[in-house]
């Protein structure tokens, strides 16, 4: 198993005594493709960034197990997590606009995400952000590689931003909303486009999104989180067998094309979830 | 109640919306969906007076607008916005927000139209005093829409009035939309990207791409597949694709 998490805890000290943002989660991730969906404060964000340990310096984490590839995360020395971030394991975010630096060409951001992990020259670094360019189907991969973020739309800059976590060759990919931010078409094929490079090159991708169809679209098993538990796990092709009342709730409160209802159903929330 | 024909925008050598036409009905709802930059919301933010830069016309009431609007406009119509963290005052309470459309169209009995306008959202009373951090994303777009009636308008300009919410939290927010039409008999026009959303809420669409209007359907007809314009034929297939997963 690339990723193992066993019953892990992340509290934040409050003046009223430690929230508990995440409550025992368990999950496994080996080289596929697993989706964690939940709203708004549900813990999968955090669940996701304490494997990279990117969570603020006031978080308690606490787990029987978190380990990446056999190293445990708890114990591992900060330049052993150095060569895990970004080179081992990628991370993407929701907002390319405020993940891209504005005062540099995208091109010079990937080369520099190539060399530190791959070192050469700056000549072969530009080719191979070029290169990187084209792989994310950039048509016309020099001329984006000379622009700035801003004169980029957010579905080429949330490709850009794909390009540089793929400079070092990653084993896992963590997306966080990755396309949260675009239109319906634009998500779809920064998705599938996620899905074929996962594929081709063998990564195990962990996405992470509100979206339960999206996912169910997308992955080969979907973890459902609500207030810091897993609620349900299901393999995607199963939604439509989901046994727990939040994750149906989940489904049942979208409007859809298909199926119009004039009221959409909203959720009772069962304290014992 | 609202008409527009002929809309064009330009903003410097770019033409963002090339002649848009469509009508709504008093108490109706009409939906504009598209792509990020197909125009829909610089038609939305014309109609609301926010960008004077326009020709062609729009008559509300079939009294004609102009560049300039007057105090009783901006009264009838009222604009909701996309995000509830960036649309309220930071430093003001919910209380001073909803005052303040009040103040400006000088209505008088404030504390007996804020404490219904927190009604008519489905808000509790306690959160006239909070600020906006302290009330969810939810809770936060519910203050928008509150602000949006006190005036009591008869048209309310959503533009993605739920794309930055959690589905549950989209689900309330349009299930009160509905009910606030019904109980008041106001006339909505509703931007988003999101079909499925449109649908729920508008009867007829537009569908945008580049600054035109592609096709005009109605939602029975969207809903069924029977679309004359590829881009609608495809946003619907991408939707429905979705769904069936």
């Amino acid at each position: 198993m690339l990723v193992e998490i066993e019953n892990l805890h992340i509290g934040f000290r409050t003046p009223t005594g430690i929230a508990e943002a995440v409550r025992g989660v368990s999950l496994t991730l080996g080289r596929e493709k697993l989706g964690i969906v939940g709203e708004s404060g549900s813990g999968k964000s955090l669940t996701a960034r304490s494997l990279l340990r990117l969570l603020p310096a006031t978080a308690q984490v606490t787990a029987d197990r978190l380990r990446f590839d056999g190293i445990s995360i708890l114990s591992a020395t900060e330049g052993q997590m150095r060569a895990i971030r970004g080179k081992r394991a990628g991370l993407i975010l929701q907002d390319p606009k405020y993940s891209l630096n504005p005062v540099m060409t995208v091109g010079a951001q990937i080369a520099e995400a190539w060399r530190q992990h791959q070192g050469g020259s700056k000549k072969i670094a530009k080719q191979a952000a070029i290169d990187l360019l084209s792989q994310v189907l950039i048509r016309d991969p020099a001329r984006v590689a000379d622009s700035y973020p801003h004169e980029l739309s957010g579905g080429m800059g949330q490709r850009v931003m794909i390009a540089m976590m793929l400079a070092p060759d990653p084993e896992l990919l963590i997306a966080d909303e990755p396309t949260s931010a675009l239109d319906a078409t634009v998500q779809a094929e920064i998705l599938r486009l996620l899905e074929d490079l996962v594929s081709r090159r063998g990564m195990a991708l962990l996405l992470i999104s509100h979206d339960l169809p999206l996912v169910g679209h997308f992955c080969d098993r979907v973890a459902v989180m609500y207030a810091g538990r897993v609620v349900e796990e299901l393999r995607a092709g199963e939604l439509t067998r989901a046994q727990h009342p939040y994750t149906r709730g989940l489904l049942d409160c979208m409007p859809t094309l298909s199926h119009p209802k004039p009221r959409l159903p909203v959720m009772t929330r069962d304290p014992g979830w | 109640m609202i008409a527009v024909d002929g809309l064009r925008i330009r903003f410097g050598a770019i033409e963002a919306v090339r002649g848009v036409s469509f009508t709504v009905p008093r108490g109706g709802s009409f939906g504009l969906v598209g792509e990020s930059g197909s125009g829909k919301s610089t038609v939305l933010r014309a109609l609301s007076g926010l960008n004077p830069e326009w020709t062609g016309t729009m008559t509300l009431d079939g009294a004609p607008l102009t560049r300039r609007r007057n105090r009783a406009f901006y009264r009838r119509v009222q604009m909701v916005f996309q995000d509830p963290y960036g649309s309220l005052h930071p430093r003001q309470t919910v209380d001073r927000a909803l005052s303040e459309p009040l103040i400006v169209h000088g209505l008088d009995d404030h504390d007996r139209r804020i404490t219904q306008g927190l009604a008519d959202v489905a808000l509790p009373a306690s959160a006239r005093f909070r600020y906006p951090h302290q009330l969810s994303g939810g809770q936060r777009q519910r203050v928008a829409i509150a602000r949006a009636l006190m005036a009591e308008p008869d048209v309310l300009l959503l533009d993605e009035p739920t794309s930055a919410l959690d589905v549950s939290v989209q689900a309330e927010v349009l299930n009160l939309l509905r009910d606030l039409q019904d109980r008041r008999g106001l006339t909505y026009v509703l931007v988003s990207h999101n079909l499925a959303v449109v649908a729920h809420l508008c009867p007829m669409v537009g569908v945008m791409q580049g600054g035109h209007i592609v096709e005009t359907l109605s939602t029975d007809d969207l809903r069924a597949g029977r679309t004359q314009h590829s881009h609608t034929a495809a946003l619907r297939a991408l939707s429905v694709e979705l769904e069936e997963a």
